[in-house]
């Protein structure tokens, strides 16, 4: 049983638009490249090239349909991480210290060396954020690239987490959510940020920006709209007419 | 700091250099920051300072480390030792395949040099690989662009001298109105998700329309699940709703397209439908100021679309007219169209308005002088919001140059191209077809060709045709088949070698096209074709395939020779203004790649392949005076090679009188290194002054050719109204020297009409609709990109399965159930694959991830991979010709102006079957030439 810091300095998280997010798993592949030579053990993949690859990944999106009943189905694209939960019941379940949160910032981290690899974290996370690398058989998570923000080697624009350096849509935000006037905490508030699954009482630090609305039914605005549509004439002829009209009203025309 | 809490090393190094390149994982050519650690790479991130990417990268870009360390590279040329297809060869060195290529194609050069078929699908070196075709004095040379999407790019060339993607953007920053049609995920990817991003963050209105709700169309405001085929139709409508309402931009209609321009309207004239003209050959309008005929580009001229002129008792009208005359047509009313394309009136009615309202009522005005080219000064910018882009979807069907059209002549009446907030060109673009060159066929055994391949056909006199009217291609392109066809038809070369129609030929190089599988329609039949020997002689039918890429591809194991080319970290290449550049609409730019890390196999790249084979052939270009070889290697062609007075493969960095300047200039040694030091690019801003109204704006055309785009400034405008066209069906209607034959006449008239019109893809008058009424289409995920790289190990995790998508109507209609299985027909082929369900989709449309189905033994993957079990391509189903008319012919599978391979036309039936063991057809495995990949990896290359 490990313990949780009462509070931490930072709240550090991302905050995921899932009204531009277009599901291009950008994000996926360039943080299995970082994780992959950086933090702990590299993300590891068996049988690469067979019949049953798999391998250890930190992020993943998914996708689900929505079928409104009065609209067309939509596809929602779900990117999903650690979300570095404030009462984090990883933690709290791990027999050895190894997974612990951050009392700077709030990060949930492995720490591989007392890492036993027995899963019970994984097996704690309502969100299915964990992963055991099948390889190093160490538990491995998002680690909110924990070692590019701070790091001192990378010029001051590149610290942050490599798959908000790298999302082309502009999906993913980082930030602190402890500050409210910090670029998360606006984002949140001004779009409707979502805790994922609030009832499993882990007060995840990530929020989720709803998509907007889509597909309103327009039979309203038939109205507002008509003005733009009215007919200059009904037949050709007509409209010849009314082009010599419409051309002497113009700058230039035959006033 | 608890006591718990490890001590952790925030500041790790993250590399020993960062070496910046540009990225090969498909067409956007993103610059790339490659991290080295001991001398391998480490990582790959987006290069913020690039023009193109600005820092982000897709997938598959940061996914090219599995590229670069692949088990299916193929790691020294060979030559074929089993029979073809069979994936048996021998490993031979470097001389011995040059000598043995050298020996196959000198002989050919000499005598008949139109007997090498040199095609170079996903080549990003045309302008490279055409010369040196060009040097060989072969006509037969293309790239992928027929079976992809040269319906989008010559419909723009030949209507506003640009289409989308390399030619053309939204206007990010200003529009208010993103309207996308069809499938284009696959090009422009990133800057097309970074524009998505960077409207939607302010509010603007994203509308997709779209068979399929995925990816763009995912986060669509609103989406239009429009049946394929029928986009041309529904634009159709939306610009017959816009003239009905007069919403249309008049002043930028009479001022900078042809709708001013006077047609001959004279029904004896041989000249009948052209524009009239004045004795220098310019198309003339009415001159509001004089009421009088005046040369379009006259200075002062005030063009007046209303005004008709009257000659010898006819009235000949100015192209507005015509096009009031179409767009009015009743035929094109929403209501008339709608069940047709599965939208309703009134969706179409409120998109139409949108785009009214947006345009007219949301109008932008920048302060920004500027003087067009008959002098005139305007005192601001004005803009219309509304954008649009399209590729592939719209344009891969037998009506998609037309639909094209319809497209660009909607953004035209709007106002809506190079305006602010509309679409922008990327120069070198625009640039009008009139300043491109024309297709050149002229064959001399010994002896180079007598210009450029591909280019832009005007009329009948242009086309390639022998006095006897047979083709003088091999693909047939620029024939009255299909006169347009400016990309070449790489999708008909391996038919019509086989059958010897127009010729037989002696060689076929290939370079980078999977033309075995994903990338020729009938898969199947192109592999017999391929393989299949001469009754008499025992010979092969198609006798010598040499063949050029990096990965053990499908297309590997049919070749009788390979080059084996490196991968895009190992090698050096140019994204040229000469050939398919990366600028952006603010910016002019080139880029390169050099080998970040040297191959570790006996690889050399395809390019610098050539250098030395067209000096061991004494192609003219490729030696020197005295015979010996002229460029070293592909680096040594870059830095060197003069195309024009001043202007070579780079336009940055190049020696001036007065030290290194930009556009023009001599060749510099060190010009690579310059590029290397800025990150692997140059680029340089457009003038404000000349950010808008391009083709239009003398400050740009100033430029323009300060820059080396052209020679002399040349001032054009849009052409809804496309000439080429008319003179294609004034020989038809019997005028000219240059005759079509019988048979094609009815279709030139119906089809090449010189303003858009809309017809039902071809195939659908030669099957029986109701037998096939579903509709079936492949797209690229955004982690893929078709095959040109390999299977890759992170992204095969993401897309290695692609089941048969199924909307809910047909769903339920079959009963199926999760697991099920499907046997789908189509007139040419049957298929027996997995379906999966898919609600977001148009009701009577099926589709799936295209290229993902493998061969059994390809790309170094196991052979019980679920690529080559479940996997599967829908190319089976799509033949390469129609079938048959009622006069026993059978015409290519495209479409009727370009040649463009009408992959979206395919219709099927389909019905629940008994899972098979593996999905169907099942070609037997390929051997493979590079054994197989590792069971695990941890790839980390620092300690």
């Amino acid at each position: 049983m490990t313990t949780l810091p009462t509070s931490t300095e930072k709240k550090l998280g991302l905050v995921i638009d899932l009204d531009t997010c277009v599901g291009c798993h950008a994000c996926v592949i360039s943080c299995k490249g970082w994780n992959t030579e950086n933090y702990g053990a590299p993300l590891s993949d068996q049988d690469p090239y067979g019949a049953n690859p798999t391998g250890t990944f930190l992020n993943r999106v998914h996708s689900y349909e929505i079928q409104p009943k009065d609209a067309p189905a939509q596809l929602i694209h779900f990117p999903k991480s650690c979300l570095h939960c404030e009462d984090a019941p990883c933690v709290t379940v791990c027999p050895t210290g190894a997974s612990y949160k951050r009392v700077e910032d709030g990060i949930v981290l492995v720490n591989e060396s007392d890492c036993i690899g027995c899963g019970l974290c994984a097996w704690a996370c309502p969100y299915g954020a964990r992963e055991m690398d099948a390889e190093e058989k160490v538990m491995k998570k998002c680690t909110l690239c924990v070692d590019r923000i701070y790091n001192e080697n990378l010029p001051e624009e590149d610290r942050e987490p490599a798959c908000v350096r790298t999302c082309p849509s502009n999906a993913r935000h980082f930030g602190d959510f402890a500050d409210p006037d910090s670029n998360v905490s606006v984002l949140s508030r001004e779009r409707g940020g979502m805790d994922l699954m609030p009832e499993m009482g882990t007060k995840p630090v990530n929020k989720y920006l709803p998509p907007r609305p889509k597909d309103r039914d327009r039979s309203e605005d038939v109205d507002i709209l008509a003005p733009f549509l009215e007919p200059v004439a009904t037949e050709t002829t007509g409209f010849l007419g009314w082009l010599d009209k419409a051309l002497e009203s113009m700058p230039g025309g035959k006033n | 700091m608890p006591k718990d809490q490890p001590d952790l090393d925030l500041s790790p190094k993250v590399s020993d250099e960062i070496r910046k390149t540009t990225c090969y994982m498909c067409a956007c050519r993103c610059g790339i920051n490659v991290h080295m650690k001991e001398g391998k790479v480490a990582y790959i991130e987006g290069n913020k300072d690039h023009p193109v990417n600005q820092g982000v990268l897709c997938a598959k870009g940061s996914a090219g480390i599995m590229q670069v360390n692949a088990p299916s590279r193929l790691k020294a040329p060979m030559k074929r030792v089993g029979p073809r297809g069979s994936g048996e060869f021998e490993e031979i060195s470097w001389e011995e395949a040059l000598t043995i290529a050298t020996d196959w194609l000198a002989p050919v050069r000499e005598k008949h040099p139109e007997k090498l078929a040199f095609f170079t699908g996903r080549d990003q070196s045309q302008s490279f690989t055409s010369l040196w075709a060009q040097g060989f004095g072969t006509p037969n040379y293309a790239a992928h662009g027929g079976f992809c999407s040269v319906n989008m790019a010559a419909a723009g060339i030949y209507t506003m001298g640009g289409a989308f993607w390399e030619f053309g953007q939204p206007d990010w920053d200003h529009t208010k109105m993103f309207v996308l049609f069809g499938v284009a995920e696959d090009h422009d990817s990133n800057p097309i998700k970074m524009g998505i991003g960077k409207i939607k963050g302010r509010g603007a209105r994203v509308v997709g329309v779209n068979p399929i709700r995925t990816g763009y169309n995912a986060v669509a405001d609103d989406w239009f699940g429009i049946t394929p085929g029928t986009d041309g139709l529904m634009i159709m409508a939306l610009i017959h709703e816009l003239f009905k309402a007069g919403k249309l931009d008049l002043d930028y209609l009479a001022r900078f397209t042809n709708a001013s321009c006077i047609v001959n309207e004279d029904p004896k004239s041989d000249e009948n439908g052209l524009l009239m003209r004045d004795d220098d050959g310019q198309p003339l309008v009415i001159d509001k100021n004089t009421g009088d005929l005046a040369p379009w580009n006259g200075i002062g001229v005030e063009p007046d679309l209303a005004t008709t002129y009257r000659k010898a008792g006819v009235t000949h009208r100015p192209v507005f007219h015509l096009m009031a005359d179409r767009f009015l047509d009743p035929q094109y009313a929403p209501d008339k169209v709608a069940e047709a394309t599965g939208i309703s009136a009134d969706r179409i009615k409120q998109l139409a308005a949108d785009m009214a309202h947006v345009a007219f009522e949301e109008a932008i005005e920048l302060d920004r002088p500027w003087t067009d080219f008959r002098g005139k000064k305007h005192d601001k910018m004005i803009g219309r919001p509304v954008s649009m882009h399209s590729m592939r979807g719209i344009s891969a069907h037998s009506n998609g140059f037309q639909t094209c059209r319809a497209l660009h002549t909607l953004q035209i009446i709007l106002g809506a191209v190079e305006t602010p907030g509309g679409m922008r060109f990327k120069p070198p673009y625009p640039k009008p077809a009139t300043a491109h060159p024309k297709p050149h066929g002229k064959v001399t055994p010994g002896a180079a060709l007598n210009g450029p391949h591909l280019g832009f056909a005007h009329g009948p006199d242009d086309l390639l045709l022998h006095d006897d009217g047979s083709a003088i291609r091999i693909d047939k392109a620029f024939t009255w088949e299909n006169p347009l066809s400016s990309h070449g038809m790489m999708h008909m070369v391996i038919s019509n070698a086989h059958a010897g129609d127009p010729y037989k030929i002696d060689t076929l190089f290939m370079y980078m096209a999977n033309m075995s599988w994903n990338s020729s329609m009938n898969s199947t039949g192109v592999m017999e074709m391929l393989t299949d020997k001469d009754e008499e002689t025992g010979e092969y039918v198609i006798p010598r395939i040499i063949y050029s890429d990096a990965y053990s591809s499908e297309m590997v194991a049919f070749a009788d020779l390979i080059l084996p080319d490196t991968t895009y970290l190992e090698r050096h290449d140019c994204i040229s203004l000469l050939d398919r550049p990366i600028c952006e609409a603010d910016a002019v730019a080139d880029a390169i790649r050099w080998p970040v890390v040297e191959p570790d196999r006996d690889v050399r790249g395809f390019q610098s392949v050539l250098c030395e084979l067209g000096a061991r052939l004494n192609l003219p270009g490729f030696v020197n005076e005295d015979g010996s070889q002229k460029y070293e290697d592909y680096a040594d062609y870059i830095t060197n090679h003069i195309r024009r007075p001043g202007v070579g493969p780079l336009a940055g960095w190049r020696m001036g009188e007065d030290g290194l300047q930009d556009g023009r200039g001599d060749p510099n040694e060190g010009q690579l290194d310059s590029y290397i030091a800025n990150g692997g690019f140059w680029h340089s801003e457009v003038p404000t002054e000349a950010s808008y109204y391009k083709p239009f704006n003398m400050a740009y055309q100033d430029w323009a050719v300060k820059m080396g785009f052209f020679d002399s400034v040349q001032p054009y405008i849009f052409t809804p109204y496309v000439e080429p066209l008319r003179r294609m069906q004034l020989a038809a209607e019997g005028h000219g020297r240059v005759q079509p034959p019988d048979h094609l006449r009815q279709q030139i008239k119906d089809t090449m009409d010189p303003l858009p019109i809309w017809y039902a893809p071809l195939s659908d008058n030669l099957i029986d609709t109701n037998e096939y009424p579903v509709h079936a289409l492949t797209q690229r995920p955004m982690a893929m990109y078709h095959s040109w790289g390999t299977q890759n190990a992170w992204l095969r995790q993401i897309h290695g399965l692609n089941p048969l998508y199924v909307p809910t109507k047909i769903w339920d209609e079959n009963k199926f159930k999760d697991g099920d299985w499907a046997k789908v027909t189509s007139p040419s082929g049957v298929i027996t694959v997995p379906v999966a369900h898919m609600a977001a989709l148009n009701e009577n449309t099926i589709w799936t991830w295209n290229a993902i189905g493998k061969r059994k033994g390809a790309w170094a993957l196991e052979e019980d991979a679920p690529e080559a079990t479940e996997g599967f391509l829908l190319n089976h189903l799509i033949h390469e010709l129609l079938p048959e008319q009622a006069d026993g012919m059978r015409w290519s599978n495209s479409d009727p102006i370009t040649g463009q391979a009408a992959w979206f036309d395919l219709r099927v039936k389909i019905e629940k079957t008994t899972a098979p063991a593996e999905s169907q057809p099942a070609t037997p495995a390929q051997k493979s030439p590079v054994g197989k990949g590792p069971k695990s990896q941890a790839w980390k290359v620092g300690k």
